[in-house]
Order: C-alpha cells, then sequence, then structure tokens
C-alpha cells in the first residue's frame, strides 16, 4: 500500500471532502495560498479557490465564532488554529457556543464546525506558547467531540467522519507527526469517531495513549518484549467520545494498567481513564494503575529540557515494569 | 426619510401596536419579578424598545438577528409568540429549548433569531459568521447584531467588526448605547466621544442616531440594509437610548441614579414620542390607542396564564441533547 504523510493525509481528506460537499470551507490564518504554517493545507487554494479556502485576520476568537454562526447557518466550516495553544483565545467560541448549541436550542440548530487544533505537543523548540498538549482544557465540556490521530491512516478517517458529524469536533494535529509517514489506501473509508484501535495486541500489560505518544508506546512495547511482556497498545484516538470498552476489555485480560500523554500528568486525560476504569474493572487489576505524563511545569523551551519534559520509551518501560512488579 | 417616508399607516400603526406590547411584556414581567412563577431573572428594556422595533420592522423571515439582553422587541417582532417567550422565562417545558435554557438567548431558527450568549458581545463574531454563510452562499439576506455599549468594550468587538469589514459582509451591528454597561456609567467605561466612529477603523459606515426615535431607527437600517444586500458591506449604527430599568430585576439597594437624568429621558420616551408623532399626522385616536393598549394587556395576561399552567420539564430532559443525533457509522464510543 502506498504510504503518505500525516499532513498528506489531512489535506486529502480535506480535498475529497471539499470535493463531496459544496458546503465545507476551510478558514484561517495562511492558510489559502500560503498553504499553512506546516504546509498542511497546500495546494487547496489552486484547486477550490477563495471561496472555499481563504485567510482571515489574526483573530482567533472571530475565526473560530465566525465558523460557528457558519455552522449555525447550514455551512460545514473547517476552521484552523495555527498552533493548538491559541485555541485559549478562541475558548469562548468552543466553550459556551459551539458546545452549546444543540442543547441551547433544544436540538433545532446544530453546530457541525471542525476546529482544527494544528500543531499541538512538544518537540520542536517552539517555547511554552507553541507546544502545549491542551487537551485536557476542553475534554470537560459536554457538547464537544475531541479527537488526536496518532497515524496518517486514521488522520484522514477521522477528518472525514469530523466534517460529516452534527455536532462540532475538535482535532488535534501533533506537530512532530506531520512528517510521519504511513499507509493510507487510495480508496474512501472513514474512521468512526469515539471507537479506538488496538495498534499492538498483547496479555501481561495494557498501555492506553493518544496523539504522538502512541508511537513512543509501541517502541516501548518493543523492548518490554525483550523482558518477556506482552504489551497491548490501545490508541484512543478520540478521547469523546471515550471508547470504554476496549479499554476495560484489555484491563480485564491484563490486569496491568498505564496510562501515557503528553500533556501533563497533573489533572490530564489519563485521570478520567483510569477513573473509568477503577469505577468498572478495579476487581481485575493485579496492581494499581500508573499514569505517564508531563511534569507539572509549561514547555520549556532548550533542548535538554525540552527532551526532559516530553515523555520517553524508556519512561514508560520503567513504569511498566514497575507496575507488573506490583 | 428615504425609507420610513414609504410607510403605510398600517406599518406605523403596526409599529405602535409592537412598541406598546413590548413595552406590556416588560412591564408585567418586572412587576412579577419575586411573586413567584418567573424564573429568569429579567433585564428589562423599557426605554428602549424604539431599537429593536425600529430595526427589525420590515426586515425579512430569513434575515437573522442576533439579540442583545435587551431586545425583546427583536423577538416580537419576528414572531416569537409571546407565549412562547414567557413560558421559558417561567423555566417551563413548553418554552424554548423545553426549559434547557434561558430566553435571553433563545433561538428561532424558523424566524430568523440566532441563539445569542450570556457573555455580552462574544456573540458578535457568531453574528458575523451567519453573515458569512450568507455571503459565502450567495443570498441577499442580511444579520442584524443588537449589543449595548458594554459589549462594545470586548475584543469580540473588534474582531468581529474587523472580519466584517475585511470581508464586506451583510450584517448591521447596532449598538444600543444606553449610557451604562451593568451599573457602571458610560463616561467610566468609555474614554472616547462615540461609538460610530470606531466604524472607519473597519472600513465602513458608522452613524450615531436618536435610538428612541423608531423611524430614525427604520430608516437607518433600511439604508444599511440595502447595502449590505447589495454586497457593499456592513454598518454600525450607535443608538442613543436609555434604560428605565436596573441592569436586572432584584438588585437591591435600588441604583441611584440622578432623579433629573432618568426624568430628561422618560421626556423623550420612544413609544409617547411616536404617539404624539401619530396623534399629530391623523393617524392615531383615543379610541386605537386604546384597542391597542387592551389587545396587549389580554395578550400578555394570556401568555402568563399559558406560563402558569404549562408544566415544568421532567428531570429525563436535562439528559438529552447536549449532542445532536449521530449517525453511528460515524461515531462509536460512550458519551460520558
Amino acid at each position: 500500500m502506498r504510504e503518505i504523510m500525516y499532513r498528506d493525509a489531512i489535506r486529502e481528506a480535506l480535498a475529497e471532502e471539499m470535493r463531496r460537499d459544496p458546503r465545507v470551507f476551510l478558514m484561517g490564518e495562511d492558510v489559502a495560498e500560503h498553504g499553512g504554517n506546516f504546509l498542511v493545507t497546500k495546494g487547496l487554494y489552486d484547486e477550490f479557490g477563495e471561496d472555499r479556502i481563504f485567510d482571515t485576520p489574526l483573530s482567533e476568537s472571530a475565526l473560530v465564532g465566525a465558523g460557528v454562526g457558519a455552522a449555525m447557518m447550514g455551512l460545514r466550516p473547517v476552521v484552523e488554529v495555527m498552533f493548538a495553544d491559541f485555541v485559549t483565545i478562541a475558548m469562548d467560541a468552543i466553550v459556551n457556543h459551539a458546545a452549546k448549541v444543540n442543547y441551547m436550542s433544544g436540538g433545532e440548530v446544530t453546530a457541525p464546525i471542525v476546529i482544527r487544533l494544528a500543531a499541538y505537543g512538544a518537540g520542536r523548540r517552539s517555547g511554552a506558547h507553541h507546544s502545549q498538549s491542551i487537551e485536557s482544557l476542553l475534554t470537560n465540556v459536554p457538547g464537544l467531540t475531541i479527537v488526536a490521530p496518532s497515524t496518517a491512516y486514521d488522520a484522514k478517517g477521522l477528518l472525514k467522519a469530523a466534517i460529516r458529524t452534527q455536532n462540532p469536533v475538535c482535532f488535534l494535529e501533533h506537530k512532530m507527526l506531520y512528517a510521519k509517514k504511513g499507509e493510507v489506501p487510495e480508496g474512501e473509508y472513514i474512521v468512526p469517531l469515539g471507537v479506538a484501535d488496538i495498534k499492538r495486541e498483547g496479555t501481561n500489560l495494557t498501555l492506553v495513549s493518544y496523539g504522538r505518544m502512541v508511537d513512543v508506546c509501541l517502541a516501548a512495547a518493543k523492548t518490554l518484549e525483550k523482558e518477556g511482556v506482552s504489551t497491548e497498545v490501545i490508541d484512543l484516538r478520540s478521547l469523546q467520545p471515550l471508547d470504554e470498552e476496549t479499554i476495560l476489555a484489555s484491563v480485564r485480560k491484563t490486569g496491568h494498567l498505564v496510562i501515557v500523554h503528553e500533556a501533563p500528568v497533573r489533572g490530564g486525560f489519563g485521570g478520567e481513564v483510569a477513573a473509568v476504569v477503577a469505577e468498572k474493572a478495579l476487581g481485575y487489576l493485579d496492581a494499581p494503575i500508573r499514569r505517564v505524563g508531563a511534569p507539572w511545569v509549561p514547555v520549556p523551551f532548550s533542548p535538554t529540557l525540552e527532551d526532559a519534559y516530553v515523555p520517553q520509551e524508556a519512561d514508560v518501560v520503567k513504569v511498566g515494569l514497575a507496575v507488573l512488579a506490583g | 426619510m428615504e425609507y420610513a417616508d414609504k410607510l403605510e399607516p398600517r406599518d406605523l400603526l403596526e409599529m405602535y401596536r409592537l412598541l406598546t406590547l413590548t413595552r406590556e411584556f416588560e412591564d408585567r414581567l418586572c412587576g412579577l419579578w419575586g411573586r413567584g412563577g418567573v424564573v429568569e431573572l429579567p433585564h428589562g428594556s423599557q426605554g428602549q424598545e424604539a431599537i429593536a422595533i425600529g430595526a427589525c420592522y420590515g426586515l425579512r423571515t430569513q434575515d437573522q438577528v442576533m439579540p442583545s439582553l435587551r431586545t425583546r422587541g427583536a423577538f416580537i417582532v419576528k414572531g416569537v409568540p409571546t407565549k412562547l417567550q414567557m413560558a421559558g422565562i417561567f423555566g417551563k417545558v413548553s418554552g424554548p429549548a423545553r426549559g434547557k435554557s434561558t430566553t435571553h438567548h433563545m433561538t428561532d431558527p424558523g424566524r430568523g433569531v440566532l441563539l445569542g450568549t450570556g457573555l455580552i458581545g462574544s456573540d458578535i463574531p457568531v453574528a458575523v459568521g451567519a453573515a458569512l454563510a450568507f455571503k459565502l452562499q450567495k443570498k441577499d439576506n442580511i444579520v442584524v447584531n443588537f449589543f449595548g455599549d458594554g459589549a462594545a468594550q470586548r475584543g469580540d468587538f473588534h474582531e468581529g467588526l474587523n472580519f466584517a469589514g475585511v470581508f464586506k459582509l451583510p450584517i448591521i451591528f447596532v449598538l444600543e448605547n444606553n449610557g451604562y454597561a451593568e451599573y457602571t456609567p458610560l463616561n467610566k467605561h468609555f474614554a472616547g466621544s462615540n461609538f460610530a466612529c470606531r466604524a472607519e477603523g473597519y472600513g465602513f459606515p458608522g452613524e450615531r442616531l436618536d435610538g428612541n426615535d423608531v423611524l430614525a431607527v427604520y430608516e437607518a437600517v433600511q439604508r444599511a440594509a440595502a447595502r449590505a444586500r447589495a454586497g457593499e458591506g456592513p454598518t454600525l449604527l450607535e443608538c442613543m437610548t436609555y434604560r428605565y430599568r436596573n441592569h436586572c430585576e432584584g438588585q437591591t439597594p435600588e441604583y441611584m441614579r440622578d432623579p433629573a437624568e432618568i426624568a430628561r429621558w422618560q421626556a423623550k420616551d420612544p413609544i409617547r414620542c411616536f404617539e404624539a408623532y401619530l396623534v399629530e399626522r391623523g393617524l392615531l385616536d383615543e379610541t386605537f390607542k386604546e384597542k391597542v393598549t387592551a389587545a396587549a394587556k389580554i395578550e400578555i395576561e394570556a401568555a402568563i396564564q399559558f406560563a402558569d399552567e404549562s408544566p415544568f420539564p421532567p428531570v429525563e430532559e436535562m439528559c438529552t441533547g447536549a449532542y445532536a443525533p449521530e449517525d453511528p457509522t460515524l461515531v462509536g464510543g460512550r458519551r460520558m
């Protein structure tokens, strides 16, 4: 099968959906002729023109808010927030508008907008304002759907589902994955929102992760295999809705759970996963649940600091072995 | 006046009826507050009715209005039944969204009322987005976005108006300058001389006008609407007015304002002024006036009775509708 980059998979999803549905349009900062800061939308302007893809002022609140308004009027906007960190500027449009439209209107109005939270995460020495994994600011807001794909295949299929669903979706793209290649079939396919994927099967230890950390978990699983540990790696793909069944089935099988994400451990989504397992499968656990994530500080800049901040394969291996040791 | 002069006597009398009905709604509502029944905190629009009525009269059904906290008249002109509004205010299942949201920010897509927000001013970008949709859909409908002088100090005012100016969107920003942001007088939250001049910075016209003159508002909005429908872009209308009531009911002690200030504005009451104009033109006599007043009283009384007799939503209602129904091929998993 052909291999394409994560960014190309996102672009393909956008292009296919724009061809399929004239209501789909794209706006953001420098997304049109420039093709986006990370070249995700490169070339779309040439095919679709300025009525379907256009640049906006540096106004995250207005561009996301206007996207919500356009969605309420029957269009299918995809808006790009250039760095996911900037979502704080658009937070009101997401939390108080997009997320609440269906409920506050008694189901009479929907807001089918996709908010691409682009280039999240650390790894490019971009400093505290261009490196955050900010998903936990959104996961406690009813009304939102939140996805964070780890592969090109999932990115394309999830984005197509996100564009088609009636509800607002926050679509998290990790900046260190944009150039990662993966198998993507030529034909049409959808990856449903809210369905986790078992990226590797195993019987002794469950690693639950999403986004960039899935690859870290897969590398850790290989290392653990040499230690005689059979590790299952679950890629949540969607944080909301949460595929509880896949997590619980795995924990019932392995009896050991480690949750891995790049966001700080404290208050991170790993706490929610741990709570679900504690409530519904505590009796199957042979050891306490552990979490691996960033320390309780902003993302640092200098290479030595940033590398120490981001969870590494060795961290996952170490915690995994500790859990297995009981 | 190019547009107002073309209004037929029946239009003028209809505007008078709408003004009277709006005032009656607000007076009865504020009177009921604290005496049982009314759950939603009233934010009375008395004194400001001419803006909503003048701005919305003559709009198409498909034209969208984004109401402010003080545009009861916009709901009324757009045709949202008073009994539906009142039931919502009473928190009843027969109200908007089956009791899940206040009527302050209710939506009525069929009648062209956009879903607003309790975060004053942050609805501006959303209204701009509705106008963006009209432009992208190549429809010549427009959006009328109401907000107050307080909201105009939010960053979203700047982002929204600039965005609308850049894309020449079909939207009219109707700024109800009532001199107060909640309890803070204009001179304590605004160092400029007027808001209308801000429009120049966004590349479209701005105008300050008498917001208590229903025909002046109608004229300005119709002119701006023609501009917007022709693809020439937005307009900012700063309508000068005054709020008789407190920011909201139930505030004690009563906020103290200079009685002379209140008296000065009451002498320019939008309804009494329009009434005098209609009498002078020989279009309104005592009999008709009494008829309109009586009809308003009957309608609002019926709305209150309907609200009173409607049941509260069953508790099961709470956990419905956070999400629109979803296609199972697109969405699995479990909503928490």
